[in-house]
C-alpha cells in the first residue's frame, strides 16, 4: 500500500510502497522480490534524520515487526536477534544480567539493522570505536534470493561494506552482537564548564584517559569573532557494583501530542535556552550518581520531540574534522552557524578516538565531531548547510549521511573516497533517495 | 487468598503466535515465567520460543497442534503441559480469526467454521483447562468489544466473542469458589496482523499495551472483563445502552 513515510527530521515527505514482513520467511520473500521492478530499502524505526532511510517512489521494507531475539548467551554476553530489534529492547533484557550496549547513539529507539547500516557511535568512541566494531556476524539477504553469512572471516568485503553501508548492500535479517560487561547500570558523572575551545580540547583529551564516556555541549553563539565558545563537558564511568541496590524502574515516556507552531525554535528561544543551560553545570564540578537513561538518552523521555520544530521539520548537520584542523574547523563552523542566526540548543561537540572504523563507509574517524539541528526555513537553511559542508571539506572532514538530507554529490565523494569501491557492493535491487543523489558520476 | 506468583509463574499460552498472546509471553518472560506455548505454525512458534527464552523465561516448551479445535489434540497438549508444569497459574486462550462478514453472510458453512474456531474451540479448551488452574491462578480468554452488541458489520465474529465473554463470566463465577478466577480481555481496535488490511485511526492500540492491561489485571488478582484500552468500557457502555430505535439507524 502506498503511504507517506517520514524520517526523523520530518523535512522530507515521500510516498513509498510499504511492506511489513512479520516473519523471517516473509522477509526472505520480500528481499528476493526486490530483484524485479521497483527498487527497495529496509526501514527500521526511521531515526535517520534525512533521506538516507527513504526511497522516494520505491519500496520500503519496514522491519519493525521483526523484533525477536534468537539467542542470548548470558555467560558470554553474546546476543543474536532479528534486525528489527531495538537497542531499547536489548537494554531491557541485557541490563539486569550485567550487560550493556558496547556503543550507543543518543537514542535507544534505533534498530540493530539501522545501527549496523549507519555504523553508529556513542560517547565512548575513544574507548570502544563504533557499534560495528562489536558486530560478530550477520545474515545479509540479497535481491538475487541469496542469504550471505557475513563476518570478519566470512565474506569479509561484504561485511565491511555493509557496516556503514546505509542499507544498500542487502537486507540484514539478523545480527550477533558482543555486549559489554558492566559493574552497574548507574553512572558516576560530572559536568565541567569550559570557556573556550582550547579548554574544551584540553579537558576532553585529559578526560578520555580516565573516563569511559565523554561528550561536550557548546553554545555556538557565545564566541563572536573569537574562539571563546563556552560550553559544558560531561563525563561518566559506570559506577562500581552497588550492593543491595533496588532494581531500576523504567521511567514512563510521554509523547508530544501535536506538531509545534512554526518558528518556536528560533534565535531568541535558543539564546535563552543556552544562557540557562550553561548554568546547569556547577562552577565546581560535582560527582553525581545517576541512572544511565538521562545520561545517554535525555531526549528519549519525550517520544516524538522532533515535532517541536513545527510542520516543516528540521535538518541536522554532523561532521568530523581531522585532529590537526579540529580547533580551527570547529571555530569556523560555530561562527558560520552563529551568523546564520538559526541553530538549535542541542549542539554536541565530541572528540572521536583514533580507532579505525570497521566499515568501508563508516563516518567516524579521528577528530572533532560537531552536531547541530536547524529548523527548516527553506532556502536559507539549505544555503547555511552548504556553507557548513564547504568548511568541512576545506578542513579535510566529512559529513554524516545518517543525519543528512541534502549534501551534494561532490561533498559526499570528497568525504568518502572509498565510495566507488563501495558502489561495487551495492545490491542492484536496493537504493535510497540519499544514494541516488550522492552517487552521481561527476567524472 | 493466594497471590499470583511474582516470578516463575506457570503459564499456558494457546494461540501463542497471535500478536496479543505473544506480547503476553514477552511480559511474562521478563518475570522469569515457565511457559508452554501452543499454536499451529511450527516455524513461527519455534522463533517465538527462542525469543521468550532470551527475554528471561525460566523454561519454554512448545506444542504444535494442527487443528486447535480437535478435542483429542487439545487433551493431549493440555496433558503434556500439565505434566511439565503441574498446575497453571495462568492459562491464556487467544487464537482466532477475524471473520470476513460479507463472506460469512454468503457462505454459512464458512460462518460455522469461524464460530467453531472462535468460540467452540475456546469452550472445549477452557473446560479442559479450568480444573488445572492453581489457587490464586487465572484463566484468561481473549474476547472483543465486538461481542458486547451485535451489529451489521461484524455480528458473526461478534456472536462468537459474545459466547467467549459469557463463558469467561461463568467460569469466573465457578472458579471464584476455590480462590481462582477467569478474565475476559475485550480489546477495541488493535494494530495486529489480523487487522493489517484496515486503515488505522486514533482509537487504535498496540498489542503490547493491550497485553499489558490484561497482565496487570491478572497480577492484581482481578477477574471479569478487562477493556483495553480502558476507554472502551465507556464507549461500549454507551453503545449497549442505545435504545434499539436509535441503534438500528446507526451504521456501526
Amino acid at each position: 500500500m502506498s503511504k507517506e513515510v517520514l524520517s526523523w527530521g520530518r523535512a522530507h515527505r515521500f510516498d513509498h510502497a510499504v511492506e511489513r514482513p512479520r516473519s523471517a520467511e516473509a522477509l526472505r520473500r520480500a528481499a528476493a522480490e526486490l530483484g524485479d521492478g521497483e527498487l527497495g530499502l529496509a526501514y527500521g524505526l526511521g531515526r535517520s534524520y534525512g533521506d538516507s532511510c527513504l526511497n522516494e517512489g520505491g519500496r520500503l521494507i519496514v522491519t519493525q515487526a521483526l523484533d525477536r531475539f534468537i539467542a542470548f548467551d548470558r555467560e558470554r554476553g553474546v546476543i543474536r536477534c532479528d534486525a528489527g530489534v531495538s537497542l531499547a529492547d536489548i537494554l531491557k533484557i541485557a541490563g539486569p544480567s550485567g550487560w550493556f550496549l558496547p556503543a550507543t547513539p543518543g537514542t535507544k529507539f534505533v534498530t540493530v539493522g539501522g545501527a549496523i547500516a549507519n555504523d553508529v557511535h556513542g560517547k565512548n568512541h575513544h574507548r570502544a570505536g563504533t557499534f560495528g566494531a562489536h558486530v560478530l556476524r550477520f545474515e545479509l539477504l540479497r535481491s538475487d534470493g541469496g542469504a550471505v553469512l557475513c563476518a570478519p572471516d566470512s565474506h569479509e568485503e561484504l561485511f565491511r561494506a555493509t557496516i556503514g553501508g546505509l542499507g544498500l548492500t542487502g537486507v540484514i535479517s539478523w545480527a550477533e552482537i558482543q555486549l559489554k560487561s558492566v559493574d552497574s547500570l548507574m553512572l558516576d558523572a560530572e559536568d565541567i564548564r569550559f570557556e573556550d575551545l582550547d579548554e574544551f580540547f584540553e579537558i576532553s583529551r585529559a578526560s578520555q584517559l580516565d573516563w569511559e564516556y565523554v561528550v561536550g555541549w557548546i553554545d555556538c553563539a557565545s564566541g563572536g569573532d573569537t574562539d571563546r565558545f563556552r560550553g559544558i563537558l560531561s563525563r561518566a564511568n559506570h559506577a562500581p557494583v552497588l550492593a543491595g541496590a533496588a532494581p531500576r524502574k523504567e521511567k514512563p515516556t510521554v509523547g508530544l501530542p501535536f506538531v509545534g507552531p512554526p518558528g518556536l525554535v528560533n534565535r531568541l528561544t535558543v539564546r535563552a535556552f543556552n544562557a540557562l543551560y550553561v548554568r546547569k553545570a556547577p562552577t565546581v564540578p560535582q560527582l553525581r550518581r545517576i541512572d544511565y537513561e538521562p545520561f545517554f538518552y535525555p531526549l528519549d523521555a519525550v517520544l516524538n520531540w522532533n515535532r517541536i520544530y513545527g510542520p516543516k521539520g528540521f535538518y541536522q548537520h554532523q561532521c568530523v574534522i581531522p585532529p590537526e584542523a579540529a580547533k580551527a574547523g570547529v571555530a569556523e563552523l560555530c561562527r558560520r552557524i552563529a551568523r546564520g542566526g538559526g541553530g538549535s540548543p542541542l549542539t554536541v561537540l565530541k572528540l572521536f578516538g583514533p580507532a579505525a572504523s570497521p566499515g568501508l563507509m563508516s563516518f567516524p574517524e579521528e577528530g572533532a565531531t560537531l552536531a547541530i539541528d536547524f529548523p527548516n526555513a527553506g532556502a536559507r537553511t539549505l544555503e547555511l548547510l552548504d556553507d557548513l559542508d564547504a568548511i568541512v571539506v576545506g578542513y579535510g572532514g566529512r559529513t554524516y549521511p545518517a543525519k543528512d538530507g541534502r549534501m551534494s554529490a561532490a561533498t559526499f565523494q570528497r568525504g568518502y573516497p572509498n565510495w566507488r569501491e563501495f558502489a561495487a557492493h551495492v545490491d542492484p535491487g536496493l537504493s535510497s533517495s540519499f544514494w541516488r543523489r550522492v552517487s552521481v558520476d561527476l567524472g | 487468598m493466594t497471590k499470583f506468583p511474582e516470578t516463575g509463574a506457570r503459564c499456558l499460552l494457546v494461540g501463542a503466535t497471535s500478536a496479543i498472546v505473544e506480547h503476553m509471553g514477552r511480559q511474562l518472560a521478563a518475570d522469569g515465567a515457565r511457559l508452554t506455548l501452543v499454536a499451529r505454525d511450527e516455524e513461527r512458534l519455534a522463533a517465538i520460543a527462542a525469543d521468550l527464552r532470551a527475554r528471561g523465561a525460566a523454561d519454554v516448551q512448545v506444542e504444535t497442534i494442527a487443528d486447535l479445535g480437535a478435542a483429542a489434540d487439545q487433551s493431549a497438549a493440555l496433558q503434556k503441559a500439565a505434566d511439565a508444569l503441574g498446575q497453571f497459574d495462568l492459562v491464556v486462550i487467544g487464537h482466532g480469526s477475524l471473520t470476513d462478514q460479507p463472506r460469512a453472510l454468503e457462505d454459512p458453512d464458512y460462518a460455522v467454521a469461524e464460530v467453531e474456531l472462535n468460540y467452540v474451540s475456546y469452550l472445549s479448551l477452557a473446560l479442559r483447562a479450568a480444573p488445572l488452574i492453581s489457587e490464586g491462578g487465572a484463566l484468561a480468554l481473549i474476547s472483543s468489544v465486538a461481542g458486547d452488541r451485535g451489529r451489521t458489520s461484524n455480528f458473526v465474529y461478534g456472536s462468537s466473542k459474545a459466547g467467549v465473554s459469557a463463558l469467561a463470566q461463568g467460569l469466573d463465577h465457578a472458579l471464584s469458589k476455590r480462590g481462582a478466577r477467569a478474565l475476559c480481555l475485550k480489546p477495541g481496535f488493535v494494530d495486529t496482523p489480523m487487522t493489517a488490511h484496515l486503515e488505522k485511526g486514533a482509537l487504535w492500540a498496540q498489542p503490547e499495551d493491550v497485553a499489558g492491561a490484561l497482565l496487570k489485571a491478572v497480577k492484581a488478582g482481578r477477574g471479569g472483563a478487562v477493556y483495553a484500552p480502558w476507554f472502551w468500557r465507556w464507549i461500549m457502555l454507551v453503545i449497549r445502552a442505545l435504545p434499539r430505535a436509535l441503534f438500528i439507524r446507526t451504521k456501526l
